[in-house]
C-alpha cells in the first residue's frame, strides 16, 4: 500500500500542473471564485471546456475512441485535484459526465457521431429533464407525456429545477411514453433541442440570490422518434445508469478542501478580526479537515479497487452523502467565520462584474450565498433520505 | 498510489480473521473476564509461533519488519474476537520504543526475546494530573552513585501487571534540577519500591496503576543517551493510536454485523425491525460511520512513519474521528438491541465498553480535535 504517487504520475501530475499554469486567465480564476453556485456561466465554463478539448482532455471518463485520454484512476484524481487547487472553472457536468455516457452506452451510430464531438467542443450546451413538480425523489412518478405521431413524438408537461435550462441549447428528459404495469415501466429517454417551438423557460431564484434553476414548459412540443435513446419504454435503466454517474463521480474531497481553505484563510484573516483565535472555530475547522480527510480516503479506496478492476458498489452513495454533508459544513463555517459581514445580501449578479463597491470584503462575498444555495447539496441528486435507503438496500441488504 | 491489499497481506488478514474465529469465541471471552491475568498465555505462546510478535520488529533483532498497515490487518481482526492479549503494550509501544530509544546492547536483549514471547512489555506514562498531555511528567530520575532513582504514580498502564519489563517515563533531574528532558527507563517488574496495583479494564484486558518510592536502578536501565525521549513517546503513542483505531474499526464491524442481523429477527408491529426508514436510516449511518472509520484508520497507519506534524495530525485526526464514530456505532447498537443491549447476556455491551475504552485512552475525541488544530497552526 502506498499513498504517494509514482514516478509516472508525478510526471502527469506536472503535466497537468503546466498546462493548467497556460491555459488558466485570471479572469477565469477570479470569476471562478466569485461565482457562489453550483457550475460556472457558461463563457467562463465553455472557454475550459474548450481549453480541454483542444489537449484531449475534454472528457476523461469517456473510452478512448470517443475521445476520452484513456486516464488510470490515479490520473484522473490528479486531474481533479490539480483542478481543484488552481481553482479552475466548474464546466456543467450535464454534456460530459451525464448525457455523454448515456450515448456512448445506449445512443445509435448516429446519435454518437452528432452528439459526442459537439460535447467534447462545447459546441453544444446540455440541461437535465428528470424531476418535475409532483415527481421529486419520487422519479418514476413522472408526468410529462410523449404521444407518437408519425416520425415524431408530441410532448406535454412540465420540468423543474432545471439547471442552466436558460443557457442551454439541448436538453436531455425522461418523458412516459406508455402507462406500465410498474410506474418505472412506459419511461423514455429523449434528446431536445431547446428552440423547438413550444418550449418556455421560467426562471427559479434560489435563495443565496442566484438563478441557476428554473421550470421547462412544454406545449405540444414536437420531437423526432429518431432522438429517443435505446429502445422505447427503457427510459429508465439509461436514467438510473446515469444517476450513478452524477453521484458516483467519485473525487470530490479535493474541491472540499480548496472550499474549506479559503474559509481557513479568512479565519486567519484581520478581516474577520482572527476568528481561529475562538478555540470553538479552530476546533470545528479540524473536525471538517478530519472528515475530508476521511472522505478521501475513501475515494482512493474506490479508486485503488476500480485501478484492479473492482467494483465498489453502493460506496457511491456513500461518497454523494458525505460529500453533500461535508460541502454544507463547510459553507456553514464559512458563515460563522465572516461574522458581521454575514449580515449583508449583495443581489447583483455575476459577482465578478459588480459596478458598485460591495459592502463587504471581495473574498467573502460567496461565503453567504453558498451557504444558502449549498442547502440544496444535500437535496439535488437524490436527497441524502433517498441515498440512506440505497445504502440499507444495496449494501445492507434491509 | 495503492491501496489494495499485496498478497502477504491478504494471506495475513486471513490467518489473523481465522484465528479469532476459531479460537476467540463467546465462551473464551467470558473466561478471561474473570481470570486474574485477564489473557491466556497459550494464545500468547500461538501469537509468537505464527510470528505477530515479530511482525512489527525490526529484521536485525529477529522481527518481520512489518508496518502499520500489517499491524492493523491483526489489530482489526483482534478487534472483531476482542482479544485481551497484551499485544500493543508489548509489540506495538513497548518494542517501538525500544527499538527506537535504545543502544544497539538494549536492542538486543531485549526485542529478539518480544518475538520469541518470553518477554512482555508496558509503558508507564499517563500521570494523573497530566490527564493526556504527553509532555507532562512529574514522575522524577535522579542521578545517584550507582545509577538512577525514580519517584512517582503512573496511572492507566495498559498491561502493566503481566509486564516482566515496564518502561517508566520520568523527569530528569541533575545537580540544578529537572533538566527539561525525559528519559526512558527500562524497568525490571519486581524492583523492590515499584508497586503494581492492577484492575479489571473496561472492555476486557487489564490495566494498573503505579507508584514508585525510591526506585533504585542500576545506571543502563536508561533506555539510549538520555536525551529527551518526547519525540519517541509522541511517535509511539500515534504509532499505538493508529493499532487501536484498527482495533476499534474491528470491533465497529462486528457490532454493525451482529445489529444488523438482529433487526431483521426482531419483529416488532408484526414486522421486523429492519422493515422501519428509521431503523433503515440508522443502520445506513452507522454503516458509513464504520467506512469512515476505516478510511481513518488506514490513513493514520500509511503516514506513522511521516515526518512528526503530518503523522501526528492524521493520528490525531484518525483518533477524533473513529472515537467518534465508535460511541456512536457502540450506543446505536445497544440502542436498536433495545433492553437486552444493556445486560451482560448479549455480547454488545462487552463491544461497547472496550470501543468506550478506546475512545478514553490516550484523550478522547474533543481532546485530538484540539491537538489536530494546535499542530495544524504550528504547521
Amino acid at each position: 500500500m502506498d499513498l504517494s504517487f509514482n514516478a509516472e504520475e508525478r510526471a502527469f501530475q506536472s503535466e497537468v500542473r503546466s498546462f493548467i499554469a497556460k491555459n488558466l486567465t485570471d479572469e477565469m480564476k477570479r470569476a471562478t471564485a466569485l461565482t457562489p453556485s453550483v457550475f460556472s456561466d457558461p463563457d467562463i465554463g465553455m472557454a475550459w471546456q474548450r481549453a480541454l478539448h483542444r489537449q484531449g482532455w475534454g472528457a476523461p471518463g469517456w473510452p478512448i475512441e470517443y475521445g476520452g485520454p484513456d486516464w488510470t484512476p490515479a490520473q484522473r484524481w490528479i486531474f481533479e485535484t490539480e483542478s481543484a487547487r488552481a481553482g479552475v472553472p466548474n464546466v456543467n457536468v450535464m454534456g460530459v459526465k451525464m448525457v455523454g455516457p448515456v450515448i456512448i452506452g445506449f445512443g445509435s451510430p448516429e446519435q454518437k457521431n452528432f452528439y459526442l464531438p459537439r460535447i467534447l467542443s462545447g459546441e453544444d450546451y446540455w440541461c437535465q429533464g428528470y424531476s418535475e413538480p409532483g415527481s421529486g425523489s419520487d422519479l418514476s412518478s413522472l408526468k410529462t407525456r410523449a404521444v407518437r405521431d408519425g416520425d415524431d413524438y408530441i410532448i406535454n408537461g412540465t420540468k423543474i429545477w432545471t439547471t442552466h435550462a436558460h443557457h442551454a441549447n439541448r436538453m436531455f428528459a425522461l418523458v412516459r411514453t406508455s402507462d406500465g404495469s410498474r410506474q418505472q415501466d412506459g419511461i423514455s429517454f429523449i434528446l431536445i433541442d431547446m428552440k423547438t417551438p413550444g418550449i418556455t423557460t421560467r426562471p427559479i431564484l434560489t435563495i443565496g440570490g442566484d438563478h441557476e434553476v428554473n421550470q421547462v414548459f412544454f406545449d405540444d412540443v414536437r420531437v423526432p422518434v429518431a432522438n429517443r435513446v435505446g429502445e422505447e419504454g427503457k427510459g429508465w435503466t439509461y436514467g438510473k445508469y446515469l444517476l450513478e454517474f452524477e453521484r458516483g463521480a467519485g473525487i470530490a474531497s479535493s474541491k472540499l478542501r480548496e472550499g474549506l481553505k479559503a474559509i481557513a484563510d479568512l479565519a486567519e484573516s484581520d478581516l474577520t478580526g482572527r476568528a481561529i483565535d475562538s478555540p470553538d472555530i479552530a476546533t470545528r475547522i479540524s473536525e471538517v479537515e478530519v472528515d475530508i480527510d476521511a472522505l478521501e480516503m475513501t475515494e482512493l479506496r474506490v479508486l485503488s479497487a476500480l485501478q484492479t478492476g473492482q467494483n465498489p458498489g453502493a460506496v457511491s452513495s456513500i461518497l454523494k452523502l458525505r460529500n453533500s454533508e461535508i460541502r454544507q459544513a463547510v459553507t456553514r463555517l464559512g458563515a460563522d467565520v465572516i461574522g458581521h459581514d454575514a449580515l449583508a445580501v449583495e443581489p447583483m449578479r455575476p459577482l465578478y462584474k459588480l459596478n458598485h463597491e460591495p459592502a463587504t470584503p471581495e473574498e467573502m462575498l460567496t461565503v453567504m450565498p453558498e451557504y444558502l444555495n449549498g442547502r440544496a447539496y444535500t437535496i439535488f441528486g437524490g436527497t441524502s433520505e433517498i441515498q440512506r435507503d440505497i445504502i440499507a438496500k444495496m449494501m445492507l441488504g434491509i | 498510489m495503492d491501496l489494495n491489499l499485496s498478497d502477504e497481506q491478504r494471506l495475513l488478514r486471513e490467518s489473523a480473521d481465522r484465528f479469532v474465529a476459531e479460537s476467540y469465541d463467546a465462551d473464551h471471552r467470558r473466561k478471561m473476564a474473570n481470570d486474574p491475568l485477564g489473557f491466556s498465555p497459550s494464545v500468547w505462546k500461538q501469537f509468537a509461533e505464527l510470528g505477530w510478535l515479530a511482525l512489527p520488529l525490526p529484521e536485525e533483532f529477529g522481527g518481520l519488519g512489518g508496518g502499520a498497515v500489517e499491524i492493523g490487518i491483526l489489530m482489526e481482526a483482534f478487534g472483531r474476537g476482542l482479544v485481551s492479549e497484551p499485544y500493543v503494550a508489548t509489540a506495538v509501544l513497548g518494542a517501538a520504543l525500544i527499538a527506537r530509544c535504545g543502544t544497539i546492547e538494549q536492542r538486543q536483549a531485549s526485542l529478539p526475546k518480544v518475538a520469541d514471547g518470553s518477554l512482555k512489555l508496558a509503558f508507564a506514562h499517563s500521570e494523573r494530573a497530566a490527564r493526556f498531555d504527553l509532555a507532562k511528567v512529574t514522575t522524577s530520575a535522579n542521578k545517584t552513585a550507582q545509577g538512577w532513582r525514580l519517584a512517582g504514580s503512573k496511572v492507566a498502564v495498559l498491561d502493566g501487571h503481566a509486564a516482566d519489563q515496564i518502561i517508566v517515563s520520568a523527569h530528569i533531574h541533575d545537580h540544578r534540577g529537572p533538566s527539561g528532558r525525559i528519559g526512558l527507563f527500562l524497568v525490571q517488574a519486581t524492583t523492590p519500591g515499584l508497586v503494581i496495583s492492577d484492575y479489571p479494564r473496561l472492555g476486557g484486558g487489564r490495566a494498573c496503576n503505579i507508584e514508585l518510592f525510591d526506585v533504585h536502578l542500576p545506571e543502563d536501565v536508561l533506555l539510549g543517551d538520555g536525551s529527551d525521549a518526547l519525540p519517541a513517546i509522541e511517535w509511539a503513542v500515534d504509532r499505538a493510536m493508529a493499532a487501536l483505531g484498527a482495533e476499534a474499526v474491528g470491533i465497529m464491524q462486528t457490532l454493525l454485523d451482529t445489529t444488523l442481523e438482529y433487526t431483521k429477527i426482531r419483529k416488532q408491529f408484526g414486522r421486523p425491525l429492519s422493515a422501519n426508514q428509521v431503523i433503515r436510516h440508522r443502520l445506513a449511518d452507522m454503516a458509513m460511520q464504520v467506512d469512515e472509520a476505516r478510511s481513518m484508520a488506514l490513513r493514520a497507519a500509511l503516514k506513522v512513519d511521516a515526518a512528526p506534524i503530518e503523522r501526528a495530525r492524521a493520528a490525531s485526526g484518525a483518533k477524533a474521528k473513529i472515537g467518534r464514530c465508535a460511541r456512536f456505532v457502540g450506543e446505536q447498537s445497544i440502542q436498536l438491541h433495545g433492553g437486552m443491549g444493556v445486560t451482560e447476556e448479549l455480547e454488545v455491551g462487552a463491544y461497547f465498553k472496550r470501543l468506550v475504552a478506546f475512545d478514553t485512552l490516550f484523550g478522547g475525541s474533543a481532546h485530538h480535535y484540539a491537538r489536530h488544530a494546535e499542530l495544524g497552526r504550528r504547521a
